[in-house]
């Protein structure tokens, strides 16, 4: 079984299940994904296959790319991955993978990167819990005490505090897949995902239930 | 928004609500499920604002019941709501009828809108 494909998140809005519930869904433009090579274990030491997504024009392409493509005998792809699976066997260089691997009901995990939050504090970025706001308190939004005295003598390495947040790749797990269509090439996911709109994501199938 | 999220709103969107605005009297006809059976429960009163827009919009139904204002939320597109009846069309000045909330009696109620 192919373990996943390239997409990009189109948004979010909510629909309805028949008995009235409104549920959250991300729809994510998934796929199709062409098969550009195989990773085998004899050759390369793990099986994978590498996809690409995505128009690109031809130009935008250095040489050694575009001579890639022709030889796979497909249009220019913007985005190329490597996907891990079980066993190359059922593939060929050149297929296509669709939306349809995917059923609703299932669970995925999607991979994105996270939408960048610049120099956050540590109410923001670790969730603490702040001062009071008025009341003559000092004390607003900065993180508390570092640690103790003399010993141990230094601050402990991993303390929380301020710094960059967001823009790192986040992989969210066990998304319900609400709605396929394969058709266009539609994904819908029950909650939501990281990333802006228009960004890159990796779905794949999750490995429990 | 994403044409394509909107076009995939569209399918789940119903065509068949009739026009109303704050400041109507709506009967709305609602499914509820008891112990495995449905059936059908009425909640009526004064629409008092519409928000959202698309699938997602809502509207806010004001009525008073043994003398305690309710005030319910239905999203306008729910399958849950079967049907929803125009009672009386009422002349309303604002988007936002919260002010009714302060009101009580004769001051609560709207002049009808004739069309």
């Amino acid at each position: 079984m192919p373990l996943g494909l390239i997409g990009r998140k189109l948004g979010m809005t909510q629909i309805f299940r028949p008995n009235g519930e409104a549920i959250p869904v991300t729809v994510i433009e998934a796929g199709p994904c062409v098969v550009l090579a195989k990773r085998t274990v004899e050759k390369e030491g793990y099986n994978a296959l590498q996809v690409g997504f995505g128009h690109v024009k031809p130009y935008k392409v250095n040489k050694p790319l575009r001579g890639m493509f022709k030889k796979v005998g497909v249009e220019p792809k913007k985005y190329i991955k490597e996907f891990r699976v079980d066993s190359v066997d059922s593939f060929e260089i050149g297929q296509e993978i669709k939306v349809d691997i995917f059923k609703e009901g299932e669970r995925v995990d999607i991979t994105g990167i996270s939408k960048g939050k610049g120099f956050a504090g540590p109410m923001k970025r670790h969730g603490f819990s702040g001062g009071p706001a008025s009341h003559g308190s000092a004390f607003h939004r900065y993180g508390s005490s570092l640690g103790a005295h003399t010993e141990p003598g230094h601050v402990l390495k991993g303390k929380r505090m301020a710094g960059h947040m967001g823009n790192v790749r986040v992989t969210v797990k066990n998304l319900e897949v609400v709605k396929v269509y394969p058709d266009r090439n539609l994904l819908l996911v029950k909650g939501g995902i990281p990333g802006s709109r228009n960004s890159i994501v990796l779905i794949k199938k999750s490995k429990k239930g | 928004m994403d044409p394509i999220v909107r076009e995939i709103e569209k399918e789940f969107m119903k065509a068949d609500i009739p026009d109303f605005r704050p400041g109507d009297t709506v009967r709305v006809h609602l499914k509820v499920e008891e112990g495995g059976k449905e059936r059908i429960q009425v909640f009526e009163g004064t629409v008092i604002a519409r928000s959202g827009g698309g699938l997602r919009e809502t509207f806010t139904v004001r009525k008073i019941s043994g003398g305690v204002g309710v005030e319910r939320i239905f999203p306008l597109h729910s399958p849950a709501i079967e049907k929803i009846e125009v009672v009386k069309k009422g002349r309303a000045r604002r988007a936002k009828l919260y002010y009714l909330r302060e009101r009580v009696g004769k001051s609560a109620r709207l002049k009808e809108r004739r069309s």
